[in-house]
């Protein structure tokens, strides 16, 4: 299998759907989902929420190509081609090397694929690490760098991979509120225009960050009926309606446990 | 402050071993007094600096192949099944032998001088640094294969890129090992069969009774150990400065 690069993604051209069709996996001798259907829409952000051990990060590693889809399975992009070698990954445990630097670290893809134009690629990493205000960091190594830095390097990372589809699972979680709330602000302009597809606990960042929220449930499982809050992302937290949508998926949630 | 301790605890060993000595009238050919062992190192500085010597190449070569031939066998173990599945038993069949044994095997087949003895340190030290370095290769963060495996990574370059580095903590504690273990492995090389080195040396001191230039001798290697593990830390400690400080300020 071999795939050309990706033209840049500007911001007003969409990336494609994801369309996932009779998806089968196992964990365990668990059957977490059988004959999954999904289709995640192009150039939107899918927030999807469920209890622990529903099979949402399984979902996702699915979809990167980190687990096979099963027999008859398929996870395709709206526009015919495969989604394998088209993702940019950005995961739920540590997300840096610690032996790299900041720079290092936003320009792995290259090494790890065996291309050359390091000197190029580093220029890259430098503009992505100014945009996402980590200029003069460069240098420094992910240990010397706070929680929510770390978060932005990663961020960087992943638009410096500038596919057009980005899968996240859980990137926020292990960071305080206020920086949190600051970097899905940074990652929802950043990202926009792809299709992207977050895992989360929180509910209320689904609702922030999600042009559509799917509620994962039961087991195996399936997804919700989407739930689309109204306005663009990242929306602004002091909306009644948003407040009143996090009640209702509250209750999903509290559903979805009891019934898991 | 450390360093201050470590020197009144020596004094005061040194000055109680004086003190027993003289108290109790030991003859020197059962315990020298400090002041003779002193004596002899002086005296005798010639012989004990070209053994020193020796031993000291022994060591540094034995530490050298023996970490380069132990990483080696961690990274084919990493690299490939068919090695874990041949080359383990092997392995641990190879550390079930007791090493005192075929040191007189190792002296036939390499000779009196230097190989044996560079050998013999290589076998007490290789499977030290091999299973801490193939353990280190083992315990990839998954997050980070999993990153690496969406950005189309070979196998061979996410070994190169991102396990070996990761492991290269763990290989660090299997070499600081080895460094203690190295002077052992040469010692015991000299002991079966050499015409040169501070284990022969001290082997031909018992046999005359010259117990101060055994104790000289002694404390020529124990010095050389310390340094050589001191220089190892420090030397690692510099090249993984990225990784996290797993001992305390204590030790």
């Amino acid at each position: 299998m071999t795939f050309s690069a990706p033209a840049p993604q500007s911001h007003n051209t969409p990336s494609p759907d994801i369309l996932v069709h009779a998806a089968r996996l196992s964990y365990g001798g668990d059957l977490l989902f059988d004959h999954l259907d999904a289709r995640f829409p192009g150039g939107r952000c899918t927030c999807l929420l469920g209890p622990s051990g529903v099979g949402k990060s399984s979902l996702l590693r699915l979809i990167a190509g980190l687990a096979p889809p099963g027999a008859g399975g398929e996870v395709i992009g709206g526009d015919g081609a495969p989604v394998t070698g088209r993702v940019a990954w950005m995961g739920q445990t540590e997300p840096l090397m610690p032996w790299l630097s900041a720079r290092g670290n936003v320009a792995i893809g290259p090494r790890l694929r065996g291309e050359g134009g390091y000197d190029a690629a580093s220029r890259r990493a430098d503009a992505l690490l100014t945009r996402v205000g980590l200029a003069g960091r460069e240098r420094d190594r992910p240990a010397t760098l706070s929680g929510g830095m770390r978060q932005r390097v990663a961020l960087a990372r992943t638009l410096f991979e500038d596919r057009p589809f980005v899968l996240m699972d859980e990137p926020f979680s292990a960071l305080d509120a206020i920086t949190r709330f600051a970097l899905q602000e940074e990652a929802a302009r950043h990202l926009a225009g792809r299709t992207v597809l977050l895992v989360t606990h929180d509910p209320l960042e689904a609702l922030r960050l999600g042009h559509v929220v799917h509620v994962m449930a039961g087991r195996p499982a399936i997804l919700g009926a989407p739930i689309t809050p109204p306005g663009d992302p990242p929306r602004d937290l002091k909306d009644a309606r948003l407040l009143a949508l996090q009640g209702e998926l509250l209750d999903r949630l509290a559903h979805a446990a009891a019934a898991a | 402050m450390t360093a201050l301790r470590a020197l009144v605890t020596l004094a005061g060993l040194i000055v109680s071993w004086q003190a027993l000595v003289m108290a109790t009238g030991l003859p020197p050919y059962l315990l020298p007094a400090p002041t003779r062992v002193a004596r002899a190192l002086v005296a005798r500085w010639d012989i004990l600096w070209h053994h020193t010597q020796i031993t000291m190449l022994e060591i540094a070569l034995g530490l050298v192949l023996g970490v380069l031939f132990g990483a080696s066998c961690a990274l084919t173990l990493a690299a490939s099944r068919y090695a874990r599945r041949w080359l383990m038993p092997i392995l641990i069949a190879s550390q079930a032998m007791p090493t005192f044994a075929i040191a007189p095997l190792l002296v036939l087949w390499f000779g009196y001088g230097l190989g044996s003895k560079i050998v013999m340190a290589i076998i007490v030290i290789f499977f030290t640094v091999a299973s801490s370095f193939y353990d280190g290769l083992r315990r990839t963060e998954p997050g980070w294969l999993d990153l690496a495996r969406t950005m189309s990574a070979t196998p061979m370059r996410i070994l190169w890129l991102v396990r070996v580095p990761a492991a290269l903590p763990s290989l660090a504690t299997g070499v600081r090992v080895a460094a203690v273990y190295a002077p052992v492995g040469a010692i015991i090389g000299e002991w079966v069969g050499a015409s040169r080195g501070l284990g022969y040396l001290m082997l031909q001191s018992n046999a005359r009774m010259q117990i101060d230039m055994l104790f000289a001798a002694l404390l020529l290697l124990a010095t050389f150990s310390m340094a050589l593990y001191a220089l190892v830390d420090a030397l690692l400690r510099r090249l993984i400065a990225w990784a996290p400080e797993r001992l305390s300020d204590d030790d």
